[in-house]
């Protein structure tokens, strides 16, 4: 984003700016493919033991606190002591040649469609690189650049309660910023991007390094920090869905404030302002 | 106006797009060989973090109530197991040869007077669970030791009674892991003789690594040069049968 400007200077409402950098959106299109091949393949990982658990082991003798199973033809999901029928969506669902499957994650969400661990795997501890350098790099970058200081730091009067509650109302109206303003991120999307960048994604990548044996040999105090490998497991898995909010939330934002703008941005960087709501 | 396809029918045409080509992605060779060499970075980089280093071990009170077992649950079926399980491996003896100095044959009395390692640690399926035991037997390394390694022997292999269909368990190991001080030939789970279901007599424990790589129901261990020429090549049942990982420290 561009540096904050004196008012007179502020570019107008409808004016073509720069918006994103080149690392952004480098790095914003390589997550798109990064996080696809890792949810899915991470989803057919966890196919293969439908169980989640706390503490430091945990396996099918021992109490989950979150399975996926069947009950006849019914897909099941139990958290705790809450059943629920999921049929069609977990535990039980018609694969593409109509027969009855009894997988936890359906063949649509998984990679590769067909059960097979050894292949997710691959998939899955390949893209890891991707997804931990790129991160690193990216995060290296933009500490270098400013990028964080300027345009993700949250000052300390957005912490307020009442800023706070004003964008949030701002936004259950879809009153999005106009003009210069739209240039700035809102305390809202600050939030949002911060929980990814500085909670979400090292969590991930941390708990996963967690379930390494190996890892686990040369840095045993990462079982320590998150309580256990079955702990870490269940940490991870729960991170991973995190993402998936913010996936769909960021997907309805870009929707609601204009796509093609928004993907222009982040393709070219370009970015036009948008124009002040018509009152009448 | 008339919609000649719907907008729902248009997303899941793409869906189903998306779907075949991530599976046409899966099975193209060029990308499948790429995505196996990062195997070779898990190694390297593992290897150069870790080091000597133990796997993390566990206090009694730590361990699963009930330890589930990994693979096959039973090598019945094999005669010549079927009749040492009888005898309650009285004449069973543990054959070590290939590329050794001194073939050895060591009874099961023989690996219990060599000195011994006891140690609870946690066993990772690679499916995803876990559970902690405890386990007692000597070092690989004293064992190897005894036969004494020839200066060409890269590769430990460990030749198992138990079958899938009619293909035998094998699995293999690096020196490294070999040597390693946790790296023990387990006749010994909690306190008692290892049950049928954890590999009767004698299953190996390499701690750094996952399930897969701890060989139940072992008859011969071969110090070999190379993994080709065993089997599919690539140093497992697993890893020929299915492209699992060789090396399972992840």
């Amino acid at each position: 984003m561009a540096d904050q400007q004196p008012a007179s200077q502020q570019p107008a409402p409808g004016a073509l700016v720069r918006r994103h950098r080149l690392s952004t959106r480098l790095w914003h299109w390589l997550n798109v493919i990064t996080l696809f091949v890792m949810l899915k393949s991470g989803l057919m990982i966890f196919n293969a033991h439908p169980r989640l658990y706390w503490g430091i082991y945990g396996a099918n003798f021992d109490h989950s606190w979150l399975q996926v199973t069947h009950r006849g033809d019914e897909g099941i999901l139990r958290i705790g002591d809450a059943v629920f029928v999921t049929t069609g969506l977990l535990g039980s669902y018609r694969d593409a040649g109509g027969a009855v499957q009894f997988h936890a994650f359906p063949y649509w969400l998984t990679l590769p469609s067909n059960y097979s661990l050894a292949d997710a795997r691959l998939w899955h501890l390949a893209f890891a690189w991707v997804l931990a350098l790129g991160f690193a790099a990216y995060l290296l970058w933009s500490l270098l650049n400013g990028h964080i200081r300027r345009d993700l730091h949250i000052t300390r009067g957005e912490w307020s309660p009442a800023h706070i509650w004003g964008d949030i109302k701002q936004h259950a109206r879809l009153r999005f910023p106009t003009g210069a303003a739209a240039l700035r991120y809102n305390v809202l999307q600050k939030l949002a991007y911060g929980s990814v960048l500085f909670v979400l994604l090292p969590l991930i990548i941390l708990t996963g390094l967690t379930m390494s044996p190996g890892m686990n040999a040369a840095i045993p105090a990462l079982l320590d920090l998150f309580g256990g490998r079955q702990t870490a497991r269940s940490l991870h898995f729960l991170a991973a869905l995190g993402l998936v909010l913010f996936f769909v939330v960021h997907i309805a934002m870009v929707l609601l404030a204009g796509p093609l703008n928004e993907v222009r941005g982040m393709i070219t960087g370009w970015y036009r302002l948008p124009k002040d709501r018509d009152h009448g | 106006m008339a919609e000649p396809i719907s907008r729902r029918g248009l997303i899941a045409a793409g869906g189903s797009l998306l779907l075949a080509g991530c599976d046409k992605l899966n099975g193209n060779p060029a990308l499948r060989g790429l995505l196996i060499s990062a195997e070779d970075a898990h190694r390297a980089s593992q290897r150069l973090l870790t080091g000597g280093a133990l796997a993390p071990e566990f206090a009694e009170n730590q361990r699963s109530p009930n330890f589930r077992s990994n693979g096959n649950a039973t090598a019945a079926g094999n005669a010549e197991w079927d009749r040492h399980a009888a005898e309650n491996f009285a004449r069973w003896s543990l054959r070590v040869d290939g590329l050794v100095m001194r073939p050895l044959d060591l009874t099961l009395e023989a690996l219990k007077a060599l000195p011994q390692r006891s140690q609870i640690t946690r066993h990772d399926c690679v499916e995803g669970w876990s559970a902690i035991g405890g386990w007692t037997g000597p070092q690989l390394g004293t064992v190897l030791r005894m036969a004494s390694l020839l200066p060409a022997a890269r590769y430990l292999v460990f030749h198992c009674a138990d079958r899938f269909g009619p293909t035998p368990y094998y699995e293999s190991i690096d020196l490294i892991d070999a040597f390693h001080p946790q790296t023990i030939l387990a006749h010994t789970m909690n306190g008692g003789p290892l049950p049928t279901g954890h590999g009767a007599p004698l299953r190996l424990r390499v701690e750094r690594q996952l399930g897969y790589k701890q060989a139940k129901y072992v008859m011969r261990i071969e110090a070999r040069a190379s993994l080709a020429g065993l089997y599919g090549g690539k140093g497992g049942f697993w890893e020929d049968r299915s492209d699992y990982a060789w090396y399972a420290g992840i």
